[in-house]
Parts: C-alpha cells; sequence; structure tokens
C-alpha cells in the first residue's frame, strides 16, 4: 500500500529532517512573500483605478478577498492533515494540523473584520447575519474550538487527535461559506472571480488581486515552517537532535 | 493613477476611515502572527536548556559518575536515568 | 448477530441511565429551574409589553432551552469517567455506538423532555400565541435530540479533559446554529401564519442523519479521548 509514496515524502515526516528541510523552505517563502505582498498593496492602493460605483472603498477587496480565500484553504488543509493525523498517526500531520489553526484564525478574524469595514459604507450596516458572514463567523468559532480542545489536553498527541477530529466533523461548513451566495439570498454579493471562465471584475483590478493571493499563500508557508519548528522543538525535547540544537545555540 | 497628490491617496475618495483601518488590521494582525513563533521557540528553548541544565547538575551531585545508572556506593539509590 | 442479546444491551443500557437519573432526581429539576427563572428575567429586562414580548417569545423559549440542555452535557460522562465504567463499556463485546445511543437517549430522556413539557408554561409567560404552541413543541421535539446528539460527540471528545464547561459550549454553539436557525424559523413562520412545514422538515432530516452518524462519531469520540 505505501509502494506509491516516495522516500523522500517518508523522509520527510521526520521531525529532524522536517525541521531541516522547513528552515531551509521559510526564509524563501517569507521573503517572496514579502516581494509578492508589497507589488500586490502598491497595485492595490495606487495603480488600480478607483470603481464606478465605490468609488476607492472597494480597495478593501484586495485584502479581504484573498484573506477570505485563505481562511477557508488553510481549514482545508488542517482538515486533511487531521485525517492523515488519525488514521495514520503521523506526528508530523498532527502539528500541521494544529499549528495550521492559529493562522487560519487569523485570517478568519481578518476577513470578518475588513467585511465589516467594507460594509459600513457599502451596505450602511456593519454586520448583517446573512448566510455568508454567518458561516464565516462559524468558522472562526470552529478555529477557536480547534484550538481551545487542543490546549485542553494534558498529552499534546492526544490533544491533537482530539482536536483533529473536531476539524474534520466542522469541515462541513467550508463548502457552506462558499456556496452560501448561490444557494441563499444574502446580502453579501456573489461571486465574481471564476477559476474556468470569464471573471466579471476588471483586469487591472484582477491583477493585484491574484497577486496578493499568491502572497498570503506563500505567507502561510512561511509562518507554518516557523511554527512547525518550534512545535517539533517542543514535542521532540527528549531527543538527541533538539539538545545538541538548544547547546549549539546557547552557545553565542 | 491615484497620486495626484498625497492628500488625496489619504483621503481614498472620502472612505479613509475605512480603507486605512482595514489596511492596518491586516498587517497587524499578520505581524503579531508572524511575530508569535519567534517569541514561543526563545521560550522553548530556554525552558529545554534550564532542564539540561537541572539534569546536568543532578548527575554532577549524585558522585560525578558519568554513566547514568551507576549508583557511587552500593547503598545509596541508582539515580534516574536521564 | 445475536439479535436477542443485542436487544437485552440496549435495554439494559437504558435502564441503567434511568435508573441513574431517578437516584439523583433533584439533578432533573435544576434545568427546569433555570429554564424558567431565565424566561421570566426577560420581562422584566425588557417590559411586559405584549407585542414585543409575543414577537420574541419562540426564539428566548428555544435559547433557554438550548442553554439549559448545555448546562447538563457536560455531565453526560463524567460520573462514568470517574468510577471507570466508560473503559467498560468501550470494552465491551457490543457495538460501543448502540451503547452510546442508548446513553444519548437516556440522557434526552431526563433533561430535554422535563424541558419540552415545560415549554408551553415558559411560552405562555412570554405571551406566544396558544396557536403556534404546538408548533413549538414540535420544533422542540426535533431540536433538542439533535442537541443531545451533537453534544454527546463534543462531550466524547473533551472525556476526561481538565476543561472548563466554556470550552463546550464555544465548540457547540457554532454547531448548533443551523437546527436553532431552522427551529426558530419554523416558530416565527407559523406566527405570521406562512407556511412551517419547510424548516420543520429540513430539521427532521438533519435528525434522521444525526441520529445515524452521531452515535458512531460518539464512539469514534470516545475511543480518541480515552486512548492516553
Amino acid at each position: 500500500m505505501t509502494h506509491w509514496i516516495p522516500l523522500w515524502l517518508h523522509r520527510l515526516s521526520s521531525p529532524p529532517t522536517f525541521y531541516r528541510f522547513a528552515g531551509a523552505v521559510w526564509p524563501w517563502a517569507m521573503g517572496l512573500a514579502l516581494l509578492a505582498g508589497a507589488i500586490g498593496l502598491y497595485g492595490a492602493l495606487v495603480l488600480a483605478p478607483p470603481d464606478y460605483q465605490q468609488g476607492d472603498a472597494y480597495r478593501i477587496i484586495f485584502i479581504h478577498v484573498p484573506s477570505a480565500w485563505m481562511s477557508m484553504f488553510i481549514y482545508a488543509v488542517m482538515g486533511v492533515a487531521s485525517f492523515v493525523a488519525l488514521v495514520w498517526r503521523i506526528k508530523l500531520a498532527e502539528v500541521v494540523a494544529m499549528q495550521s489553526a492559529p493562522i487560519g484564525a487569523a485570517f478568519t478574524f481578518i476577513t470578518l473584520v475588513t467585511g465589516s469595514l467594507w460594509g459600513k459604507p457599502m451596505w450602511g450596516t456593519w454586520w448583517t447575519w446573512d448566510a455568508r458572514l454567518t458561516s464565516e463567523l462559524v468558522l472562526l468559532f470552529l478555529y477557536l474550538g480547534v484550538i481551545g480542545l487542543y490546549h485542553a489536553f494534558e498529552d499534546r498527541r492526544q490533544g491533537a487527535r482530539a482536536a483533529g477530529f473536531l476539524a474534520i466533523i466542522g469541515v462541513i461548513n467550508v463548502p457552506i461559506v462558499h456556496f452560501s451566495v448561490n444557494w441563499w439570498n444574502t446580502l453579501h454579493q456573489g461571486s465574481t472571480i471564476n477559476v474556468f471562465g470569464a471573471s466579471k471584475i476588471a483586469a487591472d483590478m484582477l491583477w493585484p488581486l491574484l497577486v496578493l493571493t499568491l502572497a498570503t499563500k506563500l505567507y502561510y508557508v512561511a509562518s507554518l515552517c516557523r511554527r512547525v519548528r518550534t512545535d517539533l522543538l517542543a514535542l521532540e525535547g527528549g531527543k538527541d537532535w533538539v539538545r545538541t540544537l538548544a547547546a549549539r545555540e546557547a552557545a553565542p | 493613477m491615484n497620486l495626484t497628490s498625497l492628500h488625496d491617496f489619504l483621503a481614498m475618495g472620502g472612505y479613509a476611515a475605512y480603507v486605512w483601518p482595514a489596511y492596518a488590521v491586516f498587517l497587524a494582525v499578520l505581524l503579531a502572527d508572524s511575530l508569535a513563533p519567534t517569541v514561543r521557540r526563545r521560550q522553548v528553548l530556554r525552558d529545554l536548556r534550564a532542564q539540561l541544565a537541572r539534569q546536568a547538575a543532578r548527575r554532577a551531585r549524585k558522585g560525578g559518575a558519568t554513566i547514568p545508572g551507576t549508583a557511587p556506593s552500593p547503598s545509596a539509590p541508582p539515580p534516574r536515568s536521564a | 448477530m445475536n439479535h436477542p442479546r443485542l436487544i437485552h444491551a440496549c435495554k439494559a443500557m437504558l435502564w441503567r441511565d434511568l435508573t441513574l437519573a431517578w437516584r439523583r432526581r433533584g439533578d432533573i429539576a435544576m434545568p427546569v429551574l433555570y429554564a424558567l427563572i431565565v424566561t421570566m428575567l426577560f420581562p422584566f429586562a425588557l417590559g411586559p409589553e405584549d407585542t414585543l414580548l409575543q414577537r420574541i417569545a419562540g426564539g428566548i423559549v428555544l435559547v433557554t432551552v438550548l442553554l439549559a440542555m448545555l448546562l447538563t452535557l457536560d455531565a453526560m460522562f463524567s460520573s462514568d469517567i470517574e468510577d471507570g465504567s466508560l473503559e467498560q463499556l468501550v470494552l465491551s463485546p457490543q457495538p460501543l455506538a448502540l451503547l452510546l445511543g442508548m446513553k444519548i437517549l437516556a440522557h434526552w430522556l431526563t433533561t430535554a423532555l422535563p424541558l419540552i413539557v415545560i415549554a408551553p408554561l415558559l411560552a405562555a409567560m412570554l405571551h406566544l400565541p396558544n396557536a403556534v404552541i404546538p408548533i413549538l413543541l414540535l420544533a422542540l421535539l426535533l431540536a433538542t435530540p439533535l442537541l443531545s446528539l451533537l453534544g454527546a460527540v463534543l462531550v466524547a471528545l473533551t472525556a476526561g479533559t481538565r476543561r472548563s464547561g466554556m470550552l463546550l459550549a464555544l465548540m457547540l454553539l457554532p454547531l448548533c446554529m443551523p437546527a436553532v436557525i431552522f427551529a426558530a424559523g419554523a416558530v416565527a413562520a407559523a406566527q405570521q401564519g406562512l407556511p412551517w412545514l419547510a424548516p420543520i422538515a429540513w430539521l427532521a432530516a438533519a435528525l434522521v442523519l444525526a441520529v445515524v452518524l452521531a452515535p458512531l462519531a460518539c464512539a469514534a469520540a470516545l475511543r480518541i479521548a480515552l486512548d492516553a
């Protein structure tokens, strides 16, 4: 059954190997994220023309939409990693799942706050209980629940499995968030950007959006690498490779 | 292009009170998220080094035995393995 | 599968939990008293004006019942964990999901059913029109087992942890929002004279799904949580 898994993937799931790998990857990911972010933000704030209906207020879209996409993407990653962790008991999968949760919660929070700041001038209200907003709020509570449940256990591995189970139960919410604007009458607008086919957004507004989407994804990779590395140190504290590392970093 | 003047740019067509706080929240939250691993890593390594120091001190106290498991005298209890 | 034995096991499980609950029958009164007190607070807080109370009566009764059930959900497995009988249950030859289903049923019978019995009283205190009360009861009859089943899965996940009850609320409330929305929607529709069957049908469908899936999920969650 495991013959289709290449050796390098097997090796990568060993904590010291992944520690080194992530240590090499994250500076590049972060650097590219900052570069793409700078380009995207310049395009968003300066180059993109004002919208004929919403004026300059629409510029919130450039951070609201990528954050919303990340909130759902990270939850899906967390769900898949939890599934792998529960079925195959792979330590690294547990760590990836649990360390994704705070990053996902951060993006969900940004989505809700920037959405609210956009809604006030456009819809006249800071909040409404329509399907899209409510399901995104539920997503935030799911993230917080996963984080809270993980920390409620003395044994970290057991906590990761329990919280991973909760994450998997909550996966049902992700398609609800995504399709809520199609299934219900919502105040939130429908999708304007299509993967297959023409998008309803102008090209000079689309490119900063896509660049910032790339930037947030790269940031997630960088942040996840750093968090997983630190968590592996905490988890594997009794092992030799961690001790030599700790001793080496102490010696100035 | 919006750079007719810095003032116009900052005013964001009258929506400055909404656009700039939104961008500020975005950057502030991601900044906090990027600092968290650094803080935790320092804590973890500090705790680990302290634990190693305590274990080394305990081993040294047990009569300078370098091999864990060897007691300095038959009546003394064997030291706990690290 | 030896059918008579399975039935006996289920009946024994149900009877055991009901007997244990009866021995602490004072505890059954707690959520009922809580619901009564909370419902009484609303006229004090909002003023006794009939029209206002009428509009929100259905929602208040639903939320109050939900919160009252939340208080008792914690205790579903706690006494069994303490005396070790839950681990015996996990190790028993009968399917764990079925036995847990019986446990959940016993919990619903002892906590939700008294609340449903006093629900007409709560509704009357808030001046809900009499014609709407049957639909409120139907909505409660469908929503409360849904809450018990979903809550059982989450309580199983936290079994044996030193967690506060707030964590359970944090996890449970977002997941049972759809049930509350549909139940309240049915009552509101009935109150306005609109057709109310659709949200009730959704609730019933969700309940059927939960009856099948939740005991299985509960068993899996329990195995994860007890696997120390």
